[in-house]
């Protein structure tokens, strides 16, 4: 007996669901019709973002490790539909070695990154890593997987929630990334993704004012326009190589705050 | 045995002395006509319009158990000058507190226009004996208050003895003296549209100035097709008697989205006339931050942020 195959369509990440644009548009990826997420979806993105925000960030960092670790587990049982979204085998190994590096690093990073302070006075003097709260990421569309895991994990594995744009040619990666987020444990919110336009979406993400920081690593070309409407409540801006992996890549998310505690009797 | 009359039809009339009918509501095609409305869509120019109309008729509200006077002068501050960085947004018509209150909100919005409202009739209940009701109302009125609302009791309503509810209202509003009376019909717990539509032409009919939804204390609190129900009783009313009534939906408008659905509505039932703070508010506590994020936005083009508004 003959059957009917399944179609996929290809929609947007937000909230933990996955709805089409509100907008109704698509956009022709790899000859997929996907999702062209609008200025609205943003919006819709960094509010779910922003609502989840407490939650992520209040998670010890042992569980967002898991979490994390969780991901690279599903992105090793999806890697055939992930191998065919990028350049290949290697490209989708890479990425889930990243990973788990990065899940690694979660309950790690306050011993590197923080410091127990010497100062002149009975006080105990911290400096401890925060997040710095809803993070815009525009992800490079080279290499598609590679470069998006790059830039979203070492922003999520500090705390911060998401809203990551994905490269256009990248769209197809970014789908089936966002399938694999989607079972593993992270909850609804703490990363959103969005396929379309970055050019279109990108000026509302950094001048919206309840983004905290905006990574522009996947722009083309000047970033000076972003940079201002950035300024207006001053966002950390961020640019970085679109395939690295290092610990100073979280710290790029994070905001050190210092504690004094008196040393009682 | 004498014989009710027969109508065309062959349908009669009651013998007995009754209640005048109040006719049943027609709850599906009220949702379906309250959903219709609610997806219009009013933007630019029209959204800045109806935004700054929506804050016009508002009535800030603070009813907790933790309210202090520190919290209502905050409170009047923000309705005095919603957004402190923008005089072009105006003030809100009402602030509304608990009895207690009513002298410092009263102090604080002396000379600005934004009216004193406080609830009475053993808020959110109105479970306690008449006289004490009464007296409560007395007693706001005295400390200053323009406005009262008044819950009904809904005990008494369930039950039937709507008599009781009627005579109720009837000597609160002449407690009330000049002040208005809006009677809370708290819609949540009396079940139907139809319980909603008898209830609210007994508050009109004991002299009601405004009819209102909730008190804001029980879930479901207001929503568009009970206010819808409401709004056509007040068309209904005026239609046959000419006689006037506003309307107050409160508790759970917290989006301006929201409450432009509401204004969208009042406009469709009633028209322009009804459009007035003097004949429609809010009761609304959250609402008010959210119309200015959109106002703000509208005016600088930017998504805002809670970070850049007042806690409250």
């Amino acid at each position: 007996m003959t059957r009917l195959s399944v179609k996929k369509t290809y929609k947007l990440y937000i909230g933990g669901a996955f709805p089409r644009s509100e907008s109704g548009r698509t956009f022709d990826a790899a000859g997929q019709n996907v999702a062209r997420a609008s200025r609205k979806d943003a919006r819709d993105a960094v509010r779910a973002a922003r609502a989840a925000l407490p939650g992520w960030a209040a998670m010890t960092a042992y569980n967002r490790g898991q979490v994390l670790y969780r991901l690279a587990e599903m992105m090793e049982a999806r890697a055939a539909d992930l191998e065919a979204a990028c350049s290949g085998r290697s490209e989708v190994e890479a990425a889930i070695d990243r990973t788990v590096w990065y899940a690694g690093w979660a309950d790690k990073l306050a011993q590197v990154l923080g410091s127990s302070n010497p100062v002149a006075g009975p006080y105990f003097d911290f400096t401890i890593p925060e997040p710095t709260g809803v993070v815009a990421i525009l992800a490079p569309s080279d290499p598609p997987l590679l470069g998006l895991v790059s830039r979203t994990l070492p922003a999520l594995v500090g705390g911060n929630t998401v809203v990551v744009v994905a490269g256009e040619s990248a769209a197809i990666a970014a789908v089936e990334l966002a399938e694999a987020l989607a079972t593993s444990d992270f909850p609804g919110g703490s990363v959103n993704v969005l396929t379309g336009f970055a050019d279109e979406l990108a000026p509302w993400l950094a001048g919206h004012m309840d983004v905290n920081a905006v990574d522009v690593t996947g722009v083309e070309g000047p970033t000076v326009e972003l940079e201002r409407a950035a300024a207006e409540n001053v966002k950390r801006v961020i640019r970085a190589d679109a395939d690295s992996q290092s610990p100073w890549e979280i710290s790029r998310f994070l905001e050190l705050k210092t504690v004094w505690h008196p040393i009682g009797p | 045995m004498a014989k009710a009359p027969v109508l065309v039809g062959g349908f009669e009339l009651p013998s007995g002395p009754r209640l005048p009918r109040v006719g049943s509501v027609d709850a599906v095609a009220l949702e379906e006509r309250a959903a219709t409305l609610a997806k219009r869509s009013i933007k630019r120019e029209s959204k800045v319009q109806a935004l700054e109309l929506a804050i016009r008729m508002m009535d800030l509200t603070t009813l907790e158990g933790q309210d202090t006077p520190g919290k209502v002068a905050a409170i009047c501050s923000k309705a005095m000058r919603p957004d402190p960085v923008d005089v072009s947004v105006p003030p809100v018509a009402a602030v509304c507190v608990y009895p207690s209150l009513v002298g410092i909100a009263k102090e604080r919005l002396a000379g600005s226009g934004v009216k004193v409202a406080s609830v009475a009739t053993a808020f959110p209940s109105g479970q306690s004996p008449i006289d004490i009701k009464v007296a409560e109302t007395r007693a706001v009125v005295e400390f200053g208050a323009d406005e009262v609302d008044m819950v009904i009791d809904r005990g008494a309503f369930l039950s039937g003895r709507y008599a009781r509810v009627f005579d109720e209202i009837v000597r609160v509003k002449d407690a009330c003296g000049e002040a208005h009376l809006k009677v809370i019909l708290e819609t949540g717990e009396l079940g139907t549209y139809d319980n909603v539509r008898r209830a609210s032409l007994i508050a009109i009919a004991a002299g009601a100035d405004f009819i209102k939804t909730s008190t804001g204390k029980i879930s479901p609190a207001a929503t568009l097709p009970v206010t819808l129900c409401m709004m056509e009783v007040v068309r209904d009313v005026h239609a046959e008697t000419g006689h006037i009534v506003g309307i107050k939906p409160a508790g759970g408008i917290r989006a301006s989205k929201q409450a432009i659905q509401y204004l969208v509505t009042l406009y469709e039932t009633l028209g322009a006339e009804w459009m007035t703070p003097d004949l429609f508010r809010f009761g609304a506590s959250s609402l008010l931050n959210d119309v200015l994020m959109q106002l703000r936005k509208e005016k600088t083009g930017r998504y805002q942020s809670g970070d850049y508004f007042t806690i409250d």
